[in-house]
């Protein structure tokens, strides 16, 4: 699993990548009452605006950070956008995403690197 | 953002001990959320009882420089020298009684919303309380002292904490610790001893709950907040529940719902007007004010039901049926009592009546709503038996 500066995640199998917001972001965005996902087709630019997850309080935008065309979209978080937080690492997965160039990865943080820079905020 | 520190509460240490997330607000120091999260902070004031620090609000006292020592005369004084500033009856207060009203400008624009109250004991007529909102303090205040100078004065006293629980066990909880409150009747304040320490209770707040607001000297505050805190029945509540409690309640917030532009008949809170007051011309901005209430204002505020897709915020456009801009969205999120999202706004009056269906524009897209009557969810407060 990879991460990004915005607390996203990324897991890479073959040429389809699932991606989600990771358990610190889950945590600092409270209880989730609302998920905007993307369709599937939609292309996505890496850093671009993939989704939107909402609190009570707020809407927080979600990056895909990775380039790509997705293929899928959680549909149990319409009926049930709480298993964000109940799972932000699996069950909570936000869209799978077909990689045009999956050495993008590379750029990505492990999660040593992700947890040291948490340790900076 | 200011480089100049946070102000902090006679509370901001309790907070920080609990767990609670800190925010700038008003610049202060606040908790917007402690460990359960806003959504289970609004629940719980819903079923049982929250605590809030709301010390940031603007307490003050406004009293007469000389008292006659008649109890009447001086309180018609100190009537005399705040209503012009404000549009409700204060010289109609019964000793005791506290008023939700509004400070106009001359056209009749919002300054800001207040409560004021008359003091229930003989010996104290000629004074008023009054509570402003925390980002209005250095406009009010000054208003308030150069209208009343030479005659009166001001004295704030938002150095003290002031403390609010709210909820459907509030009064059980206050009355274990200052069983007078307990009798207290909606819309009424008092001072009451606790450890030889003076406590100014109202039967008040801003959730539609049952509840009180207390103001109390720093360290009496911290006291009685953890003695309130202990409770099995209390969790205390950050400004994130705050917000979506009174938007469930339908209570305008000053700065969104509510500003120098809008007039007391399009924020739909003519009953803060005094009706006798108007007809003598009294109010500031009477003329726009009496032209509203007969030929209907432009806009007006009213709730909105979002009937599908994502929580309509604050400046989201909203359209009529055929997708035509009509207003704008002040105040919205996700309703935890209703579990979908609701919003208040402004739209003309002629798409205002209850059950009109109408638009949220959110992202670039058109989501169905509906206007809905006010409050979202009923108001529960204390009603005296007859």
């Amino acid at each position: 699993m990879r991460f990004t500066k915005d607390h996203e995640w990324v897991e890479l199998d073959g040429d389809t990548a699932t991606v989600g917001i990771t358990a610190y972001a889950a945590e600092q965005l409270g209880d989730v009452v609302f998920v905007e996902l993307p369709a599937p087709g939609k292309k996505v630019e890496a850093g671009g605006d993939m989704a939107v997850v909402e609190s009570v309080k707020a809407a927080s935008d979600v990056y895909a950070p990775l380039s790509g065309e997705v293929t899928a979209a959680n549909g149990e978080l319409s009926d049930n956008p709480q298993t964000v937080n109940d799972g932000p690492e699996s069950s909570g997965w936000l869209v799978k995403i077909k990689v045009a160039d999956p050495s993008q990865m590379e750029k990505l943080m492990d999660r040593a690197a992700y947890e040291a820079f948490l340790g900076t905020l | 953002m200011s480089a100049e520190a946070l102000l902090q509460t006679p509370l901001t240490g309790a907070h920080r001990r609990a767990g609670a997330r800190m925010v700038d607000f008003a610049g202060y120091d606040m908790p917007v959320q402690y460990a359960p999260g806003v959504l289970k902070e609004h629940l719980w004031t819903r079923a049982h009882a929250g605590l809030f620090d709301v010390s940031h609000m603007g307490p003050g006292f406004v009293t007469l420089e000389t008292r006659s020592g008649d109890p009447a005369a001086d309180h018609a004084a100190i009537s005399a020298l705040i209503e012009p500033l404000i549009c409700g009856d204060v010289a109609g207060l019964a000793p005791g009684q506290l008023r939700y009203t509004l400070l106009l400008n001359e056209d009749g624009g919002i300054i800001d919303d207040l409560m004021i109250g008359r003091p229930l004991w003989e010996n104290r007529q000629g004074m008023l309380y009054l509570v402003v909102n925390a980002a209005r303090k250095a406009v009010d205040f000054p208003l308030i002292a150069t209208a009343i100078d030479g005659r009166a004065r001001l004295d704030r006293a938002d150095d003290r904490a002031l403390i609010a629980i709210q909820g459907p066990e509030a009064a059980a909880v206050l009355g274990g610790i200052v069983p007078e409150a307990a009798g207290l009747g909606f819309m009424r304040h008092a001072r009451f001893d606790l450890e030889g320490t003076g406590l100014l209770v109202s039967r008040s707040g801003y959730t539609g709950e049952d509840g009180f607001e207390i103001l109390a000297l720093p360290e009496m505050a911290v006291k009685l907040w953890d003695r309130l805190a202990a409770d099995p029945r209390v969790e205390p509540v950050g400004l994130g529940a705050r917000d979506s409690l009174r938007l469930e309640a339908g209570l305008p917030l000053w700065g969104h719902d509510i500003d120098e532009t809008t007039s007391p008949v399009e924020a739909a809170l003519d009953f803060a007007l005094s009706k006798k007051r108007l007809k003598a011309g009294a109010i500031r901005g009477s003329a726009r004010i009496a032209r509203e209430r007969a030929e209907g204002p432009a806009r007006v505020r009213v709730g909105l039901r979002v009937l599908q897709g994502a929580p309509a915020r604050e400046g989201a456009a909203i359209a009529d049926a055929q997708g035509h801009e009509i207003g704008v969205v002040t105040s919205g999120g996700f309703s935890p009592s209703l579990g979908a999202p609701i919003a208040m706004g402004y739209v003309p009056p002629a798409f205002a009546a209850p059950g009109t269906a109408l638009q949220v524009i959110v992202r670039g897209r058109p989501q169905t709503a509906e206007v809905a009557s006010l409050p979202f969810t009923p108001h529960r407060y204390h009603r005296a038996a007859a």
